[in-house]
């Protein structure tokens, strides 16, 4: 091939390669125009603070709902991350026989399960032996989602330790139990970090387990025992309203939402990033 | 630990030591015995047991799954595996370098001397120590002012000092080395050998080295490795001038093909 | 020595043209002491003359030796029986030339003597010379071969040398005694014996030499030694 013809080749490819890229790019570019374009200029600061208003009247805020999903994505976090990291670190440590294979086996059918589903057994397993809807309920469902991935990861970054790390521990003289937990986890820790940030971006984006589970609340509430007013269900109910202010609202909470998570995940990301440095 | 089962002066005793990893035989019957503050070389081609036969020395060879050896091994006259002897504890009075620098990477240089301490729940202030042993490992110098910065900024040769200033802080008296030397440059691995000198005074060392000169630069005695048999052993400078063994003196003139 | 090979065939030439140089060496001087006793007893001085231009090689293949064992030293760091053939190889080659520089002398004192007329036959002399002769080429033989017991022999035989030597003494003493016009030329011979006695003596240490190279132990200067205090052994 001649040296022109190689270029225009390169040219090519690299053009098709950008179009691409664009494609790519142009469902993420119109959601978030869409979002802000039909969001923003329902943001406020009483927005983030006010609880919402009923219908017909101006103001109001998802200060609740905001406050909602970090309380029950909080609760999630208390139940899923010590079962999820712990899951990871021993089938890490000490998952390759038969139970590993079992636990790793049904952390795979899990991640596979339809959150709707999750959703419904919290309801079967927590609303109704409590007998009300809960934010308890809520983050149990969001554990239930987030431990699988949460293993995953924990046991990919834990396997990533060098077997020297391992084995320096073990030559001083320190007990296989805290060579696990004070070097091996120590070093894993960043990474499982950015994991857990991940797991919970994915987890304040959930909408159908908490449907019934911590349904929805009018009001501030932090009594785990309580249904919790959550940004995701706070959408869903103001966007099926037939009212047309709600659907405004509906837009801004959405935005607020991809904010939040928005975040989330950069936190994560920058995080990753710092360590590696 | 009582020394009256064994002759003055023995540090380390092996006898009749076989080893496997899940039912391939990686040492065969190998008997020898280190005198106290001596070194000890061990060579052989790849494969021919040398990691494996320190490992047992330390009891890191039993943490393999599906490892198992029989024979004895005495350090001080005291059999390792006797009931009541606690392998972790033993980890503490036979140290061991490994062939690659391994410094905990999230530690700094201060927390990596003083690890074999915290990790063991020893609290309290290690300055005088980690000062020590850093003297002893030869490395104070270049990293006093800098303590509390990452291990990982040191150079291999640094990293490696650093390792093995980490296991004398524990206190051992018999230090096991891995081919120290084996991922550093001329330099580095000359300071390293300096080491290896001046801490015979205070410990009894075993080095395996593929490096034959170096094992003839540093070492008392030197022992002859194949297939995981103890083919000869004896003073160094007889080892390398006049061997017993033919496949010894292949081995070490380069005849072994 | 032991047949087999070294894993790095460069080696293995590098100490096969060594070994070939050494006895390059060792069949010159041989020639050289040959040819400067027969210049001595056949009168003729063009042999003599042939030995004295002959050491110009007998030097650079000394130098040349030299050179290949330094490198050979650093390049290949040698162990064991190479570190013993390559070590003997440096100190025998000194004594070698050592031996060509002897004959030579032999051939100026041939040179020297067919000036006059001769003397009166001297037998010893022709004994002394084949012995030494011998001894030469026994050390070389003991050298090819790693042979212990020629070697052996070599260092018992220096006896022999030395009484052959003082008893040529005590005859060219007697001629010297017996006639004052004799002083010159038996003089010169003694010289040629003392030269014939020394060159006896280097084969002595080409063989002693020999031995450390197959056995290691060193049998030189057995008095001396000190029984160094042995490190601890198994």
């Amino acid at each position: 091939m001649t040296l022109t013809a190689r270029r225009a080749a390169n040219g090519i490819m690299t053009g098709l390669c950008g179009l691409a890229l664009v494609v790519a790019l142009i469902p993420l570019v119109s959601l978030l125009w869409l979002v802000i374009s039909n969001g923003i200029h329902g943001l406020s600061l009483d927005f983030f603070t006010a609880l919402p208003a009923p219908v017909g009247e101006t103001g109001g805020g998802v200060g609740n709902a905001l406050a909602g999903t970090l309380y029950i994505v909080g609760v999630a976090c208390l139940i899923g991350v010590p079962i999820g990291v712990g899951a990871g670190v021993f089938l890490a440590e000490r998952g390759d026989g038969q139970l590993g294979d079992a636990i790793r086996f049904t952390a795979e059918v899990l991640s596979g399960v339809p959150s709707i589903v999750v959703g419904i057994v919290a309801y079967g397993m927590v609303v109704l032996p409590m007998r009300r809807f809960s934010a308890l309920a809520g983050g149990v469902a969001l554990a239930v989602l987030m431990v699988p991935t949460l293993a995953r990861s924990t046991e990919e970054l834990v396997r990533l330790v060098p077997q020297s790390l391992r084995e320096a521990s073990l030559a001083l003289g320190v007990p296989q139990w805290r060579t696990s937990l004070k070097v091996i986890l120590r070093t894993a820790l960043g990474g499982i970090m950015t994991a857990i940030l991940l797991a919970v971006a994915r987890a304040a984006g959930e909408t159908a387990p908490l449907l019934f589970t911590s349904l929805n609340n009018q009001y501030w509430n932090w009594r785990a025992d309580q249904p919790t007013a959550s940004l995701t269900v706070q959408i869903f109910n103001y966007a099926v309203s037939p009212y047309k202010d709600w659907h405004d609202k509906a837009w801004s909470a959405a935005l607020v939402l991809l904010l939040l998570v928005g975040a989330l995940s950069m936190a994560g990301r920058l995080l990753s990033r710092s360590r590696l440095r | 630990m009582s020394e009256s089962a064994q002759p003055d002066g023995i540090k380390i005793d092996v006898k009749n030591l076989d080893a496997w990893f899940r039912g391939t035989q990686a040492l065969r019957n190998v008997s020898l015995s280190v005198p106290k503050n001596t070194v000890l070389a061990i060579i052989g081609p790849s494969g021919c047991g040398k990691s494996t036969f320190v490992r047992c020395i330390n009891r890191m060879h039993e943490l393999v799954p599906g490892a198992t050896q029989t024979g004895k091994v005495f350090v001080d006259g005291k059999d390792l595996h006797a009931r009541g002897v606690d392998p972790v504890d033993l980890r503490r009075r036979v140290g061991m370098v490994f062939q690659r620098p391994n410094p905990f990477p999230t530690m700094s240089i201060y927390e990596n001397v003083a690890a074999g301490l915290k990790l063991n729940g020893i609290g309290g202030d290690h300055k005088q120590l980690v000062e020590k042993s850093l003297r002893q490992a030869a490395l104070w110098d270049e990293v006093k002012d800098r303590l509390q910065s990452s291990a990982l900024s040191l150079s291999g040769g640094q990293q490696q000092r650093l390792c093995i200033a980490r296991a004398l802080a524990i206190g051992p008296e018999v230090l096991l080395m891995d081919e120290p030397a084996s991922a550093l440059d001329p330099i580095a691995t000359a300071k390293i050998e300096e080491l290896i000198h001046e801490l015979r005074e205070a410990l009894t060392i075993v080095i395996v080295t593929h490096n034959m000169q170096q094992a003839a630069r540093v070492s008392d005695s030197t022992a002859f490795f194949y297939l995981g048999e103890l083919i000869e052993h004896g003073p160094t400078e007889r080892i390398f001038t006049n061997p017993r063994e033919p496949r010894t003196e292949d081995y070490v003139t380069g005849k072994f093909g | 020595m032991t047949m087999k090979a070294h894993t790095d065939k460069t080696y293995d030439a590098q100490l096969d043209d060594l070994r070939n140089k050494l006895l390059t060496l060792g069949g010159k001087v041989e020639t050289e002491i040959a040819v400067a006793m027969r210049g001595l007893q056949e009168r003729d001085s063009k042999l003599a003359e042939q030995v004295i231009a002959a050491d110009r090689e007998v030097n650079r293949l000394e130098v040349d030796i030299d050179e290949a064992c330094r490198r050979l030293l650093v390049l290949r760091q040698p162990a064991a029986s190479d570190l013993r053939f390559i070590t003997t190889a440096l100190k025998i080659v000194v004594d070698l030339e050592r031996i060509g520089d002897l004959a030579v002398n032999i051939a100026e004192r041939a040179l020297d003597l067919n000036q006059s007329p001769p003397l009166k036959p001297v037998h010893d002399l022709g004994k002394l010379a084949e012995l030494c002769q011998k001894q030469v080429r026994g050390a070389l033989d003991a050298f090819v071969d790693g042979d212990v017991s020629m070697a052996e022999q070599v260092i018992k035989d220096d006896d022999l040398v030395d009484s052959l030597y003082h008893n040529l003494f005590n005859e060219l003493l007697a001629l010297m005694m017996e006639d004052s016009r004799n002083i010159r030329r038996a003089n010169s011979l003694l010289f040629v014996a003392k030269h014939l006695e020394r060159l006896g003596d280097h084969a002595t240490n080409v063989a002693e030499m020999v031995i450390y190279m197959v056995r290691g132990t060193d049998v030189r200067h057995p008095g001396s030694r000190t029984s160094k205090s042995a490190p601890p052994t198994p």
